[in-house]
């Protein structure tokens, strides 16, 4: 169980939370200039990596904003949190 | 008592009061302060179980969690009895009941103890053997297997106790209340800490408590006189909750742990009525210490498991704390110091000690030495080869061992004894550490492992740590403490500590014996019976990795995880595979540390509190109206309304053909609604609905379909132009919540430049749909001043009206195909709205209608429920929804993978119409079509996903999907059912009203 740093409420327990998955994938301003790999590219492809991984959580039970997180999975160290927008930190 | 076996005076146990209790149907004695082993030991008892495997009496062994023995069904009430229950660990109370389990018919004639003669037949492995084998002979073993292997039995009735849940915050959290935790914990408060301290125990004070030794000194204290003095102190200190009768259950990450507190389960059965029997703590703690203490080793030599051969520490314990001697004759078999401590305690209290075998050359620290001022024969550098006795040890044979430790040489000695005390070192108690995540590292002096790394905020003391001897103990703990909480002075700080310190060292993991390895039985795991022979042969069998012996020969997969097992298993494949046993690394331990009732997690939520649900404003007219409900997420809806005992399938008739007929009601309050407000709420809706929205005007209704990225249909809901910049969502009833986090996802990070606000009002309205060619008569009834001409207040459109000073919005949209009305109040007016429609319609016979009605009604005209005829691999093309498609917009949710290489295989799954040959005959939903049952492999096409008799047009009409079924129209099928197949053919989705004329009245 987590202990979650909202950026706009403060910490709080993890069933707070949901999580949203892979960080920083925008989706394409024009998708119907994308072929099918590019699209499916967007669409399916994600990281799974044992360290540093940037994802997206959401205060679902809490002020339902969303923000990114960056975890080390082989821990659950959160060693950031940054709000939507932001770019995210060289770690 | 015909024996000996109490020692008075001692102050834990009041002998003042005696309580008795049945074992295995004889009445025994006890008293307050005995837990259910010593009083079972004070009455000579103590063969208790048979072993699982092969049966083997099996007697008391430990004096604590360990205990891998000693697990007792307790109780005989079909819902509070109690599988496996440790004798070592429940208090005696007046009444107890328990029995053994785990044999069959009795613990003194076992029918499975023939399996210890048929052992050669039952090696490592042999229940994952047993299964390889063929099924025949599987059927024959089983009804014996499953009849005899039982680990206890669970009750059969509904568990009648309290349980409770608390969450708890603290500075510091000390995990184990012996002599580091109390002084942990001083300090720790002494420095303005929240402490909470967790004992598991009913006192604090672990085994120093009980020490009754002149060599360890404290302050030139007895250690326990000064030990005393310091929980005396920290009960009156308001820094520190005790929490007593509280076990660990599990330790996460960043300091979150689950502990169970007994609070009855002490008491007699009578006092426990209306209290709560055990409450589990949620705790979050900034600092955690773990002073768990350390578990004593046995040792692996052949017939290791009579009853009567027993820790040394646990000898001890029985004597000093609880005042039972565990035997007459005594022996100690040992390989370190601390077994000597037991050797003085069964000294002083008169008790007898025949020898002590000691497989070390000789020691010379000052407790051995003074035991061997007393005269008692000691064995240097001999092991234990055999033992004897069925039902209790009688008599055991000795050798010499070799120079190396791997043979033993010399004439046999035979001793007898009824209790031999065995010590093998001590293992840390690091299982708290490694559940939490911490890494080990292993210590070759003392052959443990030891915490090492951990990411969290804690401490390992004690120990739990590896500091065995009381000066180790108290010193480190002070110091590490004093570090973690970065304090600099403490009042311990010239504390003056005096014992005996070990000297030689000797461990054998596993000892020789005069017979070959494969003529013995050395066990190691006594709950699971498995021995060294069965980690030798898994490692000849090709198994390397630890974790895989584990599995193979189930060693330490039993309830106590195997504390007393795998150092022992460890330490032979080392010995064998010529690996050191730090390379090795060692198995993971799991959550939780000890069983934990399934009510202890469920805790409060039972019943009607396992799960929230919601009911509508409706709800109670619904319950006097006979309704029957289900369950639609977490809602409870109208399901139907029988009449006069009716059946489901014909309430239903009758409510369908009343709506089509006259007019019907349905309560749909429980559509998802989604307030939709800011300048871009237009372009939002372009972007998350399938089709064209720019033109919607102000009192326009439209019906929308929603995809995910993936193309496939997500949910559908008509949304209604309330004002130039406001919107009202509806989304289905299950789907509500899912949908309202997509748009806000959406619109936080892929949108965030529109300015749209998102609410959710579900439960702010209440809505009654009013349908049927007599609709328009009623709600003219209700309001007189309404315009509902069609050229006024048309199909799909909406109007704001007063009813009294109630706001109603009321819509003009169908779901079944008649003229159909949607009043919508304030959820508080719901009930009221309802009764009003209810009494006006009352000439047309209204008739309420439930979910199975509207499912019915919604069919006939081929309109899809997301869910039940969608399953997240459909798109609007395989539904025949391509009407829905805008072709003018350039982008919307889910557009691009419309038209991917797989959304547009012709011979995807696409939604059909299926009217069954003979018309009575009603399809099940689920039902597999296909076109030839006969070719194997049947070839499946699709499904049946909805499927009702229609009474309006007398025959049955079913919805599936069906690969290529746009293609198929008119083309016979089957459905093969159990005991019959039924023919079908594929028609169009629409069964009734085709031109769409029922929706004008
Ligand atoms: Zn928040």
């Amino acid at each position: 169980m987590f202990l979650i740093n909202c950026p706009y409420c403060g910490e709080r327990d993890q069933s707070e939370f949901v999580s949203g998955g892979e960080a920083h994938i925008a989706r394409p301003k024009q998708p119907t200039e994308l072929n099918d790999d590019q699209w499916a590219e967007y669409l399916f492809m994600r990281k799974n990596i044992k360290g540093i991984q940037f994802e997206r959580w959401n205060h679902a039970h809490g002020c339902r904003k969303w923000f990114n997180v960056a975890r080390d999975t082989s821990n659950d160290k959160i060693e950031k949190i940054y709000k939507m927008g932001e770019q995210p930190p060289k770690l | 008592m015909s024996k000996n076996l109490r020692i008075n005076n001692k102050q834990f146990v009041d002998e003042t009061r005696k309580l008795s209790f049945i074992f295995n149907g004889k009445k025994l004695y006890g008293y307050k302060g005995d837990t259910l082993a010593s009083a079972l030991l004070s009455n000579d008892i103590h063969l208790v179980g048979r072993s699982f495997k092969y049966h083997r009496p099996r007697g008391i062994m430990t004096s604590g969690s360990e205990e891998p023995n000693a697990i007792l069904q307790i109780g005989n009430d079909d819902a509070l009895t109690d599988p496996n229950v440790r004798a070592t660990e429940i208090e005696l109370y007046d009444g107890l009941i328990c029995n053994s389990q785990n044999c069959w018919p009795s613990v003194k004639f076992d029918i499975g103890g023939i399996n210890n003669f048929l052992s050669p037949l039952l090696p490592a492995g042999f229940y994952y053997k047993t299964f390889m084998w063929p099924a025949s002979f599987w059927e024959k073993y089983e009804y014996f297997i499953r009849k005899s292997a039982g680990l206890g039995k669970s009750p059969t009735k509904q568990d009648p106790d309290m349980y409770d849940h608390r969450y708890m915050h603290c500075d510091i959290l000390i995990v184990g209340g012996g002599v580091s935790g109390l002084i942990a914990a001083k300090i720790a408060s002494d420095d303005n800490k929240k402490v909470l301290l967790l004992e598991d125990k009913e006192l604090l004070g672990g085994s120093l408590i009980y020490d009754d030794n002149d060599i360890s000194k404290i302050d030139n204290q007895k250690s326990s006189e000064w030990l005393k003095k310091l929980i005396e102190n920290i009960k009156n200190d308001k820094n520190i909750i005790i929490k007593t009768r509280t076990s660990l259950a599990a330790y996460h990450n960043y300091n979150f742990l689950l502990a169970r507190q007994n609070l009855t389960d002490h008491l007699s059965v009578n006092d426990r009525s209306n209290k709560i029997r055990q409450r589990l703590y949620k705790i979050r703690a900034k600092k955690v210490i773990i002073s768990t203490g350390a578990i004593e080793r046995p040792q692996v030599f052949h017939n290791n498991d009579r009853p009567g051969i027993m820790l040394a520490s646990a000898v001890k314990k029985y004597i000093d704390y609880y005042g039972v001697r565990c035997g007459l004759e005594n022996v100690i078999f040992t390989n370190n110091d601390s077994a000597y401590e037991t050797a003085l305690s069964l000294y002083k209290s008169g008790t007898k000690l025949n020898a002590i075998i000691d497989i070390r050359d000789n020691s010379s620290s000052e407790i051995v030495n003074k035991v061997k001022s007393l005269g008692i024969q000691i064995y240097w550098n001999h092991t234990v080869i055999n033992t004897k006795g069925y039902k209790r040890i009688n008599k055991i044979t000795i050798m010499k061992l070799n120079d190396k430790g791997n043979d033993v040489v010399g004439k046999k000695i035979e001793l007898s004894c009824d209790c031999l005390a065995i010590s093998g070192g001590w293992t840390p108690m690091v299982h708290l550490f490694t559940q939490s995540g911490g890494k080990l590292k292993f210590d070759n002096k003392d052959n443990i492992f030891v915490p090492d790394k951990t990411n969290l905020n804690q401490l390992s003391i004690g120990s739990a740590k590896g500091d065995f001897e009381l000066d180790d103990v108290l010193k480190n703990s002070i110091k590490d403490t004093k570090n973690f909480l970065q304090i600099e002075n403490s009042n311990f700080d010239k504390i003056d500590v005096k014992c005996s310190k070990e000297k030689e060292k000797k461990n054998i993991w596993l000892l020789p014996s005069d017979k070959p390895l494969s003529k013995t039985k050395p066990f190691l795991d006594y709950q699971n019976d498995s021995t060294a022979k069965d980690i030798k042969l898994a490692l000849r069998e090709g198994f390397k990795s630890i974790e895989h012996v584990k599995r193979y020969t189930t060693t330490g997969m039993g309830t106590d995880q195997g504390k007393l097992a795998n150092m022992h298993a460890l330490g032979i494949v080392a010995d064998t595979t010529n690996t050191n046993m730090g390379d090795l690394g060692t198995t993971t331990f799991r959550p939780p540390y000890t069983p934990l009732t399934f009510g202890t997690i469920v805790g409060r939520n039972v019943g009607q509190f396992f799960d929230i649900f919601r009911k509508t404003p409706m709800h109670d007219w619904h319950v006097d109206n006979n309704a029957k409900f289900e369950n639609v997420g977490q809602w409870k809806r109208a399901w139907y309304y029988p009449k006069d005992g009716e059946s489901m399938h014909d309430a239903v008739q009758r409510e369908s053909k009343a709506a089509r007929e006259s007019t019907g009601i349905l309560d749909a309050s429980t559509l998802g609604k989604i307030d939709i407000q800011g300048t871009d709420a237009n372009e939002f809706l372009n972007r998350v609905y399938t089709n064209a929205w720019s033109k919607l005007q102000i009192g326009k209704c439209r019906y929308g379909l929603m995809l995910n990225e993936d193309g496939m249909v997500y949910d559908d809901g008509v949304t209604t132009r309330l004002g130039e910049n406001h919107y009202l969502m509806t989304t289905t009833t299950g789907g509500a919540a899912n949908v309202m986090s997509k748009l806000e996802d959406y619109l936080q990070t892929e949108w965030p430049e529109l300015d749209v606000f998102l609410t959710s009002v579900t439960d702010h309205y209440a809505t009654a749909s009013v349908c049927g060619p007599n609709a328009k008569k009623i709600i003219n009834k209700i309001f007189k001043d309404l315009d509902l001409s069609d050229e006024s207040f048309p199909h799909m459109s909406f109007k704001e009206v007063k009813l009294g000073d109630i706001n109603c919005r009321v819509m003009r949209i169908s779901f079944t195909g008649e003229l159909s009305y949607e009043i919508n109040v304030e959820a508080s007016y719901g009930k009221y709205i309802w009764e009003r429609c209810i009494e006006a319609g009352k000439e047309f016979n209204i008739t309420p209608y439930g979910t199975e009605t509207m499912h019915l009604l919604r069919a006939e005209k081929g309109f899809i429920i997301v869910g039940q005829d969608t399953d997240g691999t459909m798109t609007p093309v395989d539904l025949q929804m391509d009407w829905i498609i805008s072709k003018k917009k350039y982008d919307f949710i889910g557009k691009r993978s419309l038209y991917r290489s797989d959304t547009i295989r012709e011979d995807r799954k696409q939604l059909v119409g299926l009217l069954t040959d003979n018309p009575n005959e009603i399809l099940e939903e689920g039902a597999q079509i296909v076109k030839n049952e006969n070719k194997k492999p049947v070839n499946m096409l699709g499904h049946v996903t909805s499927s009702y008799f229609s009474p309006t047009l007398k025959k049955s009409i079913a919805l599936a999907v069906l690969k290529e079924g746009k293609k198929l129209k008119g083309q016979k099928l089957l459905v093969p059912m159990i005991n019959k197949t039924i023919k079908v053919t594929v028609s169009d989705t629409v069964f009734l009203d085709k031109e769409n004329e029922r929706i004008n009245g």
